[in-house]
């Protein structure tokens, strides 16, 4: 054993491997990303990792090592668990033979998500058991038990963090020590193949496990109760670390003597599905009141207001349901600690700030980086549409930012893949539109390619512009299969992406750097008149995977007409003293600044 | 127990600077927790990183009014996070503004002077040259490194200079050893401690 910093995702990863997984899988995710990325980091040759094309392969990829007795293990984010919600509602009914384990971040705030659902009730839906972590130290642990309980009742397993575990650092003792579990192979049997008979029985098989395992979790370790005072507080998760947070903190300040800490008890669930009804029990048996402070949904709320309605308990659950607490983003210790104060206290908590107001702060929303071939493309399609009716659909990558101004290029987005399809229907609708797709190229792998098979199959007129940039930049630089690394090490053979449009029948396709800049722009007027489908690959790596070229500067031609800044919005130029000035700091020598500048004035 | 914020724009090396801090403590026995800004936030936004040391903590994110010391890596991003600072509690801010980008469009000016006067006047704030500090340094990337420098200088890190030495040579390949450590002393001779106390 040793102490390490780990972030919670890597604490994942490390218990993964102790635990001895065989074979992980997954597709980036903000916040989940790194659990992946720490077990190839980490792997000794023993272990099958792999980036899959989407979470639905990943799932399947890991069901399938589980099904012949290997533990798996399948990483995505929380929506990455809706594109694979097919398999995973079957695959809880056929159950897994060696441990599976899929680990589902959820990401309360949103802080880089669409959506702030809520996995443990993704999860009772499904009815498969989740874990929810409080600490990364927890989570090294809880992957562990996870497995444990997966074999146990022949069921996938889910583990729940949420951003400030997956992202939060812990100094805690770990060891990389491991055996991967022998795979006993794949035994035909007909529980494998989903029936419509065998999915009835396997119907009742989940129902009646359900009281079993809420039994059985009744007494895990990390479903506690302590104190036994008569006003309940019921929490999970990160929501737990803040309670206990807010308790020390009004301790300290003197504000909850012994007096007042004898009169709460704290009740931690860690496992929302099944909830543990006992614990529940013993709890509502001493509480008077409960306030459940969570996150996303109100889970353990709904949970404890069945139970309170099956015992008949006469008291009163407060909480997201009746306006007590937030209905959406995330907790903060100080949120919490001034719930606990009117709970316990009765009295108003006092503001928060001692500054009087410092005056307008800057605003700073993530922009694209300096020199990012988007920005590029994004500008070449807006200059060659210029004056046309065009909608511009957007999809989810680093690209999302292209809606920003100046640009303001994205018009919509809504999921992974819908950039390709949205525009289909804006078409259907609105015929004398241009309509106008934006795809990355891990997306276009993900989900973006059955799309454009739907467009060509119905001849929806469409341009799709594909931002090829070599990599999953908007995750960290994952491979993927147009870059051909494989997260084994090896080099397989690249996808083309144009090869795959040829092959669905994508009548022009078009290929061009988009700093090739008056080449780009030609390029997509010529796309966009095309009759049926057309596409326009931008090619050109992200400035995280290629090295700078020579930074521009501006001369004395300049005549701060301001263009340069207005028109692209790059960081790396700005006003000072009166000039318009470039940062050779931060330029990477793109130089599309150099196709806005009316008189020349921008040189290398 | 120690809390530290780091509040920077992305791309300054705050993730860096707090993992040299939790490195150190854990060192010396501490428990360390640190919290990050990561995805989509980190591109040109602001990014703070939270390090608390010591037992008595469980929330990862420093709580406000918590916060013994600031690290700003520019003005207006330690102003931003003031409300977490404790009373009495220290700023080492680098005097370099960052402009957002999208003041090139919208006409505001900022240059991060009145932020500067600000923090002056308000709490015990050490200005650090950070410009002078990477100059003499070699790289305007060592910022993290310079402001570190400063705050052990200072005495309100908890962590000695030395300290900070040897976590680089043994957290960093080797090639970086000689570009940081320069960095470390750089800051340390360029910060300007406040004279007027009356803050404290």
């Amino acid at each position: 054993m040793a102490m390490e910093l780990l972030m919670g995702n890597q604490a994942i990863a490390y218990g993964a491997i102790r635990a001895g997984v065989g074979l992980v899988s997954g597709y980036p995710g903000t916040p989940s990303t790194e659990v992946l990325e720490t077990v190839a980091a980490q792997n000794s040759g023993d272990i099958y990792v792999e980036w899959s094309v989407n979470e639905k392969a990943a799932l399947e990829v890991a069901a399938g090592a589980a099904y012949a007795g290997m533990r798996s293990m399948v990483t995505m984010k929380q929506v990455g668990l809706n594109a694979c919600c097919d398999p995973v509602m079957s695959l809880a009914y056929l159950g897994v033979k060696g441990g599976m384990v899929l680990v589902v971040a959820d990401d309360p705030g949103p802080i880089s998500s669409q959506t702030e659902q809520d996995t443990r009730k993704f999860a009772a839906y499904a009815k498969i058991p989740v874990f929810d972590p409080a600490s990364p130290s927890e989570a090294y642990k809880m992957v562990q038990d996870a497995f444990t309980y997966s074999e146990k009742y022949g069921t996938p397993v889910i583990l729940r963090p949420t951003t400030r575990v997956c992202h939060a650092c812990e100094s805690m003792d770990v060891t990389l020590e491991h055996t991967v579990k022998k795979a006993e192979g794949f035994v035909k049997d007909p529980r494998w193949v989903v029936f419509p008979a065998l999915s009835r029985q396997c119907h009742e098989k989940v129902e009646k496990r359900r009281p079993v395992l809420s039994e059985d979790f009744s007494g895990y370790r990390y479903n506690t109760i302590e104190g036994t005072g008569k006003k309940g507080i019921l929490t999970s998760g990160i929501s737990y670390a803040y309670v206990k947070e807010a308790l020390g903190m009004l301790t300290r300040e003197g504000k909850l003597s012994q007096k007042e800490a004898d009169s709460y008890s704290l009740c931690r669930i860690a496992t929302a599905y099944p909830f543990p009804e006992e614990v529940g029990r013993t709890f509502l048996s001493q509480a008077e009141t409960v306030l459940a402070v969570e996150e996303l949904e109100p889970v353990l709320e709904e949970n404890i207001l069945m139970l309170a309605g099956k015992d008949s308990w006469k008291g009163q659950v407060h909480g997201r349901l009746d306006g007590t607490m937030p209905a959406a983003g995330e907790n903060t210790a100080d949120h919490v600690k001034a719930s606990l104060e009117q709970y316990l206290l009765g009295s108003r908590p006092e503001g928060a700030s001692v500054h009087e107001d410092p005056g307008q702060l800057p605003v700073r929303p993530p922009v694209l980086c300096a020199g990012c071939p988007h920005r590029a493309s994004f500008y070449a399609v807006k200059e060659a549409m210029k004056g046309k009716k065009t909608v511009f659909s957007g999809d989810i990558g680093c690209y999302t930012l292209g809606n920003a101004a100046p640009l303001q290029m994205v018009d919509t987005c809504l999921c992974m893949g819908a950039g390709v399809t949205i525009p289909q229907g804006i078409r259907r609708a609105e015929p004398d539109t241009y309509s106008f797709g934006f795809v990355g190229d891990s997306t276009f792998f993900h989900t973006g390619i059955p799309g454009v098979v739907n467009a060509v199959y119905n001849q929806t007129k469409m341009t799709l512009i594909v931002l090829d940039n070599s990599t999953t930049a908007m995750t960290g630089h994952q491979p993927h299969p147009g870059t051909g690394k494989t997260m084994m090490g090896e080099v397989s053979n690249k996808i083309s992406i144009r090869k795959v449009l040829e092959g669905i029948g994508v009548s022009y396709i078009a290929q061009v750097n988009p700093f090739d800049f008056q080449l780009a722009v030609e390029t997509v007027k010529e796309a966009a008149d095309q009759d049926g489908v057309s596409a326009v690959i931008f090619q050109a790596p992200c400035i995280a995977v290629a090295k700078p070229e020579k930074a521009y500067h501006i001369d004395e031609n300049c005549i701060k007409c301001s263009k340069c800044m207005t028109k692209l919005g790059c960081p790396a130029i700005s006003r000072q003293d009166g000039k318009v000035v470039i940062d050779k700091e931060l330029c990477y020598g793109c130089g599309l600044c150099t196709y806005v500048c009316p008189v020349d004035a921008i040189k290398r | 127990m120690k809390n530290c914020i780091l509040a920077g724009v992305g791309g300054q090396g705050t993730v860096l600077a707090s993992k040299m801090i939790a490195a150190c403590a854990m060192r010396k026995g501490y428990k360390a927790r640190t919290a990050e800004t990561i995805g989509m936030a980190q591109r040109g936004g602001c990014v703070v990183s939270h390090v608390r040391l010591g037992d008595e903590a469980y929330s990862p994110l420093i709580p406000y009014k918590e916060a013994d010391l600031i690290i700003g890596f520019e003005p207006a991003e330690a102003v931003r996070n003031l409300p977490y600072l404790k009373e009495g509690g220290t700023i080492v801010v680098s005097d370099r503004a960052v402009k957002p980008t999208t003041d090139a469009f919208s006409c505001k000016k900022y240059d991060g002077k009145e932020m500067l006067d600000y923090l002056k006047s308000h709490v015990h704030t050490i200005i650090v040259d950070t410009d002078g500090a990477c100059r003499e340094a070699g790289s305007y990337k060592a910022l993290n490194m310079a402001l570190l420098g400063a705050a052990a200088a200072a005495g309100v890190l908890g962590i000695q200079m030395q300290e900070l030495q040897e976590a680089v040579r043994e957290r960093m390949p080797e090639k970086f050893h000689r570009l940081n450590i320069r960095a470390l002393e750089a800051g340390a001779g360029h910060m300007r401690v406040q004279e007027d106390d009356r803050c404290r």
